[in-house]
C-alpha cells in the first residue's frame, strides 16, 4: 500500500472510518502460535471469554479456527483452557518451526 | 461603516475576559482556580450559574483534568474556553501539545504569572514562554481592552476552518488582570454576530457519522503530521489579519501581528511584551521630546511568530533592546531575545542587538527602566559599542 503524504492526511489525525482497526493485521506480531487440538476441545469457549482481541472464530455457538489475521500469540487461551481429563485443546508453538 | 455605540466602563482585565466569554457564551468550560486567573472564573461559573450563559461548567479536580475536559468537549464538538495561570498552565503541559495535534480549537485565558520555585503569584512570563512551542496560537495583550478584543476574535481565529488550532491569549497577572481600566463594551449581539454560530468537524457525539480520536501515529506517518502541523501554523498569520480586519469594523480598534510605535524612522528601539509596553511608550514619547529617534515593536501575535514581518519592521534600526520578562536558563538569552535574534539573522545590514531581563515575579517595571535601556541604545547606536550583551535589571546586587 501507497503511504500518504503530509498534504493528503486528516487533521488532527481523527479516523473518520468506522471498524478500521479491521484492516491492520496484527498476526504477524506473533512468536508463538495457538494450535487448536479439536479431539480435547469440550467447547467450554473460555478462550473466546479471554481473548484479548476477537480472534477466536466461532460457528452456530461453537469455537472454530484461530484467526492467525488478528491472534498475536499472547497465550491467554493456551493458560485458561481447561483441555478434557487433563490433555490441553490449545498449546502454543514457536513460529516457523 | 458606522458602527454602534459602545459601552464605557471601568473594569479589571479579568472582569472584561469574563465579559467577552460571557457574550460568546461557550458550550463547555472546565477550569480549576489558580491566582490569578481565578476571578475570571468565578465570575464566569457567576454567569452559568444566574443563567446568563448556557455553558455546561464543569468543575475538575486539576488543571491537568481542565484540559482534558476541555480536550473532550471539543472533541464532543462544542465551543470550548478555559482559564489559568502559572502552574495551572505547567500541569496542563500534556494536553495542550494533545488539544493542538488533534487540532481542537480550543480557546485559553492565560493569566500570565510567575513559576515556582520560590512560589510567587505575580506576573512575569515564564508560564506562557514555557508554552510557546506546543502549537497553539498566542496573543498577547498590554491592556484589558486587549485582553478583550483579544478573547473574541481568538475565537474567530481559532476555529477558522482552515486552520482549527487552540488558541490561548494572555495578558500580565495582576498588573492588568486586577487593575482597573476604562474600556469600552461591544453589545452582546455584536459579538454574538462576530463569533458566528460553531461549526464541527468530526464530533465524536455525532453518532450517524462515528469516529475515533487519538490513535497511535508511529514512525511510518508522526513526521508527516507534525509537517502538516508546521504547515497549518503557517496559515495563521493570515487569518489573524482577517479576523483582525473584521473586528475593527464593529469596534474601531485596529489590530495587526504586532504594534509599531513611532518604528518608522526610529534610529533605536525596544521590543517588548504585554503591558511594559505601554510604560515604555511614554518613555519614548519623551526621547522623541529631546530629538532621539526612538521607537517600540510589542508583539501581539507572539505563536506563530510572525518573522518575516518584524524583522523588515525592524531592519532598519541601528539599536534595538529586546525586553523579556522571563528568562530562558541555559540558552544564554530570554525568549523573546531569541525570536527576534532569528527574525533578523537572513539580513546583512541590522540593528545591534541586546536583552534585558526585567520584572521576574512581578517587580515593578518603571519609566527609570525604560530610561537606562534607551540611554544605553543611543549610546550603542553612537559608538557600535556594546558592553554587556544580556542583563538583569531592576535587581539588587
Amino acid at each position: 500500500m501507497k503511504q500518504k503524504g503530509w498534504k493528503e492526511l486528516p487533521p488532527g489525525a481523527v479516523v473518520t472510518e468506522a471498524g478500521s482497526a479491521l484492516k491492520f493485521k496484527t498476526g504477524s506480531w506473533r512468536a508463538y502460535k495457538p494450535r487448536w487440538i479439536e479431539e480435547n476441545c469440550i467447547q467450554c469457549m473460555f478462550c473466546w471469554i479471554y481473548c484479548p482481541d476477537m480472534a477466536i472464530k466461532t460457528k452456530d455457538g461453537k469455537r472454530t479456527e484461530f484467526d492467525y489475521d488478528y491472534c498475536k500469540g499472547c497465550g491467554v487461551c493456551a493458560l485458561e483452557c481447561p483441555g478434557k481429563k487433563g490433555n490441553k485443546a490449545i498449546v502454543m508453538e514457536e513460529e516457523g518451526k | 461603516m458606522a458602527r454602534k455605540t459602545q459601552r464605557v466602563v471601568a473594569v479589571t482585565g479579568n472582569e472584561a475576559v469574563a465579559e467577552a466569554l460571557r457574550q460568546v457564551n461557550p458550550d463547555v468550560s472546565a477550569a480549576y482556580p489558580i491566582t490569578p486567573a481565578t476571578d475570571i472564573m468565578q465570575r464566569f461559573t457567576g454567569f452559568v450559574s444566574n443563567g446568563k450563559v448556557k455553558t455546561e461548567m464543569v468543575l475538575v479536580e486539576s488543571e491537568h483534568s481542565a484540559m482534558s475536559a476541555c480536550v473532550g468537549a471539543s472533541a464532543a464538538g462544542g465551543r470550548v474556553m478555559t482559564a489559568t495561570s502559572s502552574q495551572g498552565l505547567a500541569l496542563m503541559w500534556e494536553e495542550l501539545f494533545i488539544a493542538s495535534g488533534t487540532r481542537l480549537p480550543i480557546v485559553m485565558a492565560l493569566v500570565n504569572r510567575a513559576l515556582s520555585a520560590p512560589l510567587n503569584i505575580h506576573g512575569d512570563h515564564s508560564d506562557g514562554m514555557g508554552a510557546r512551542d506546543c502549537g497553539w496560537i498566542q496573543l498577547w495583550s498590554e491592556n484589558g481592552q486587549e485582553a478583550y478584543d483579544n478573547t473574541i476574535q481568538a475565537f474567530r481565529i481559532a476555529e477558522h476552518m482552515d486552520i482549527r488550532l487552540p488558541a490561548m491569549t494572555c495578558m500580565d497577572g495582576f498588573i492588568i488582570s486586577h487593575s482597573i481600566e476604562r474600556l469600552e463594551y461591544l453589545d452582546d449581539d455584536v459579538v454574538k454576530n462576530f463569533v458566528g454560530e460553531f461549526k464541527v468537524t468530526n464530533p465524536l457525539l455525532d453518532i450517524e457519522h462515528p469516529v475515533s480520536y487519538g490513535p497511535l501515529i508511529l514512525t511510518d506517518y508522526y513526521m508527516e503530521y507534525r509537517k502538516a502541523h508546521a504547515e497549518v501554523m503557517s496559515k495563521v498569520s493570515k487569518i489573524v489579519l482577517d479576523v483582525a480586519g473584521e473586528y475593527e469594523k464593529i469596534s474601531g480598534r485596529k489590530y495587526g501581528l504586532f504594534e509599531e510605535y513611532r518604528l518608522d524612522d526610529a534610529e533605536i528601539g525596544l521590543v517588548i511584551l504585554n503591558s511594559a509596553a505601554g510604560t515604555s511608550k511614554d518613555v519614548v514619547d519623551e526621547f522623541r521630546n529631546k530629538g532621539i529617534k526612538a521607537g517600540l515593536l510589542k508583539p501581539r501575535l507572539y505563536r506563530p511568530f510572525p518573522y518575516e514581518e518584524i524583522g523588515e519592521a525592524l531592519k532598519h534600526l541601528k539599536a534595538v533592546c529586546v525586553m523579556d520578562r522571563a528568562d530562558a536558563w541555559g540558552a544564554s538569552y530570554g525568549p523573546l531575545f531569541m525570536d527576534i535574534a532569528s527574525c533578523l539573522s537572513p539580513y546583512k545590514e541590522r540593528p545591534i542587538l541586546i536583552n534585558k531581563i526585567y520584572g521576574l515575579g512581578g517587580r515593578d517595571y518603571m519609566p527609570e527602566h525604560a530610561e537606562i535601556v534607551l540611554n544605553e541604545l543611543a549610546g550603542i547606536a553612537k559608538t557600535g559599542k556594546v558592553l554587556t550583551l544580556k542583563e538583569y535589571i531592576g535587581v539588587r546586587e
